[in-house]
């Protein structure tokens, strides 16, 4: 049995509900098919955290977890994500997880306008879960899809060695 | 710019998505990871009238051994392809290829095969079934089949696919003690696509080399296996002359796209400065 309906194709510009996971709150919203999840996420539940910048996935300005990983929230769909769990910057920073990461980029200066910080935190955040002690080769690898037009990288690669050294020396992840 | 509206539908099975495809004809188009697609889809360059999901078919999940080979389920996510064990053991090429496709966050959705179905001839994947000697395994709506990675990809952006067709599994002749393999590619910064890449499998006795198959991509239209090249190198060792043959052979069997960016004769001097430090590590033991 086939669950596709062929009435579906003259429903192209109709929405749809879908229901995820975000931030730990359930939330449903109305949804057009064609509709990104970065789209959603700032305009349907107004968490303007993630930014929207070149929408093609080169510059990881929209980077958001997904079911505990980072993706682009440029490129998928909101209905792609029914029934996920989305971590948006304004969740990560909320529960705290990050708040190590957020005050060693304040200390250093590793951000000045910030629109490319939350895409640079979710990829740090995701990178030190992984590896207890990356390499500066690796923290730069591991960014290597983020740019950042301000700053430069220095002073972001400095943070989060600097995070990933205070973390192993206290003996633990957050 | 923001996609034309569609219709999206989640299917269970492959089944599903088969007859999905055939009821909707020539609107309708497959969404795996979409690391690729979404993009397409904001430009506009693709337009379909119906998105079939197939992430959430488990028929096309998974890595196991299946007789000599490792049948690599279509939507093993690229960094499944750097964290899966069997991968690792069984196909070492392709966990050499992996941490150069992309950027993290777009390795965590990417699949194999979609990359596979995408046939980027600048990417890293398809060029990998090649030297690998794998098998696609396809489905349409008049069964299932399996062809050679040598007969799949056929121009640019052009594979053996049909419409309505889909990959389920690629098979990759398991990795034996008495082979070697190597991966490498130069590429301007970190993630991006290669300006050259190439992956190799030898099959050895002692030094000798009894049989190697050697593919390049970002050199043409399509990943491109160089079979003048390979025959300079079978039957003997990897000596400095022997390599500079093989480096002298890459001229008769590549013939790089002209580009205002890369022009063709410098794409040739990158591809043999590559495979002249690939045959070199290949020689002292991969
Ligand atoms: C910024 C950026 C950089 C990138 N850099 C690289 C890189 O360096 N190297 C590289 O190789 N790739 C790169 N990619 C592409 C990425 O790796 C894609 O993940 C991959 O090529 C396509 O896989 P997908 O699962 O996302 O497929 P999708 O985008 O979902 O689909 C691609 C095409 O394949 C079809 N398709 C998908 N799965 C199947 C199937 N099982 N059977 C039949 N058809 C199918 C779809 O219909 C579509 O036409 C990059 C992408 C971006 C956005
Ligand atoms: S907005 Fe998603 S990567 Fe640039
Ligand atoms: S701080 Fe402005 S783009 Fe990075």
């Amino acid at each position: 049995m086939s669950g596709f309906d062929r009435s579906l194709l003259d429903d192209a510009d109709e929405t749809v509900r879908v229901r995820f996971t975000v931030n730990g709150r359930k939330v449903a919203c109305e949804v057009a098919p064609r509709e990104t999840l970065v789209d959603c996420l700032r305009n349907a539940l107004e968490l303007t955290g993630t930014h929207a910048g070149c929408e093609m996935g080169a510059c990881g300005a929209c980077l958001v977890q997904l079911d505990g990983q980072a993706v682009h929230a440029c490129l998928m769909f909101a209905v792609q994500a029914d029934g996920a769990r989305i971590d948006t910057i304004e969740g990560l920073t909320e529960s705290g997880v990050i708040a190590d990461l957020q005050a060693e980029f304040h200390r250093r200066n590793a951000l000045q306008c910030g629109f490319c910080t939350p895409g640079m935190l979710v990829n740090a955040h995701e990178l030190l879960s992984q590896v207890t002690r990356p390499s500066r080769k690796d923290i730069r690898d591991a960014l290597s899809g983020n740019y950042c037009r301000c700053t430069g990288y220095e002073a972001i690669v400095d943070a989060i060695d600097a995070v990933a050294k205070a973390r192993s020396e206290s003996g633990g992840v957050t | 710019m923001k996609a034309r509206a569609f219709s999206y539908f989640r299917a269970a099975t492959i089944d599903q998505a088969l007859d999905a495809h055939a009821r909707a004809g020539d609107g309708a188009c497959f969404i795996a990871g979409g690391q690729s697609l979404v993009p397409a889809l904001s430009l506009r360059l693709q337009a379909p009238r119906l998105l079939i999901d197939i992430t959430h078919i488990s028929e096309l999940r998974g890595v196991r051994r299946e007789g000599g080979y490792l049948r690599i389920g279509a939507l093993t996510r690229h960094c499944e392809m750097l964290s899966e064990p069997l991968i690792a053991e069984f196909a070492p090429l392709l966990h050499a290829a992996a941490p150069f496709v992309a950027h993290p966050a777009i390795r965590n959705r990417g699949t194999f095969g979609g990359s596979v179905a995408q046939a980027d001839p600048a990417s890293e994947f398809p060029a990998m079934t090649l030297a690998l000697d794998a098998e696609i395994e396809i489905v349409g709506p008049s069964g299932s089949r399996r062809v050679k990675a040598d007969d799949f990809f056929v121009d640019l952006f052009e594979t053996a696919l049909q419409p309505g067709e889909l990959i389920t599994a690629v098979f990759v002749p398991l990795f034996k003690a008495d082979q070697r393999f190597a991966f490498d590619e130069l590429a301007r910064r970190r993630g991006d696509y290669a300006l050259v890449g190439c992956g190799m499998l030898a099959t050895c006795t002692g030094e000798r080399i009894d049989d190697i198959r050697i593919s390049f991509f970002s050199v043409g239209n399509t990943p491109t296996r160089v079979k003048g090249t390979e025959a300079t190198l079978i039957g003997s060792s990897l000596g400095t002359e022997r390599i500079a043959a093989a480096q002298a052979a890459l001229e008769g069997d590549l013939t790089p796209p002209d580009s205002d960016e890369v022009p063709p004769a410098m794409r040739l001097h990158l591809a043999r400065v590559l495979l002249g430090r690939m045959l070199g590590r290949l020689g002292a033991g991969g």
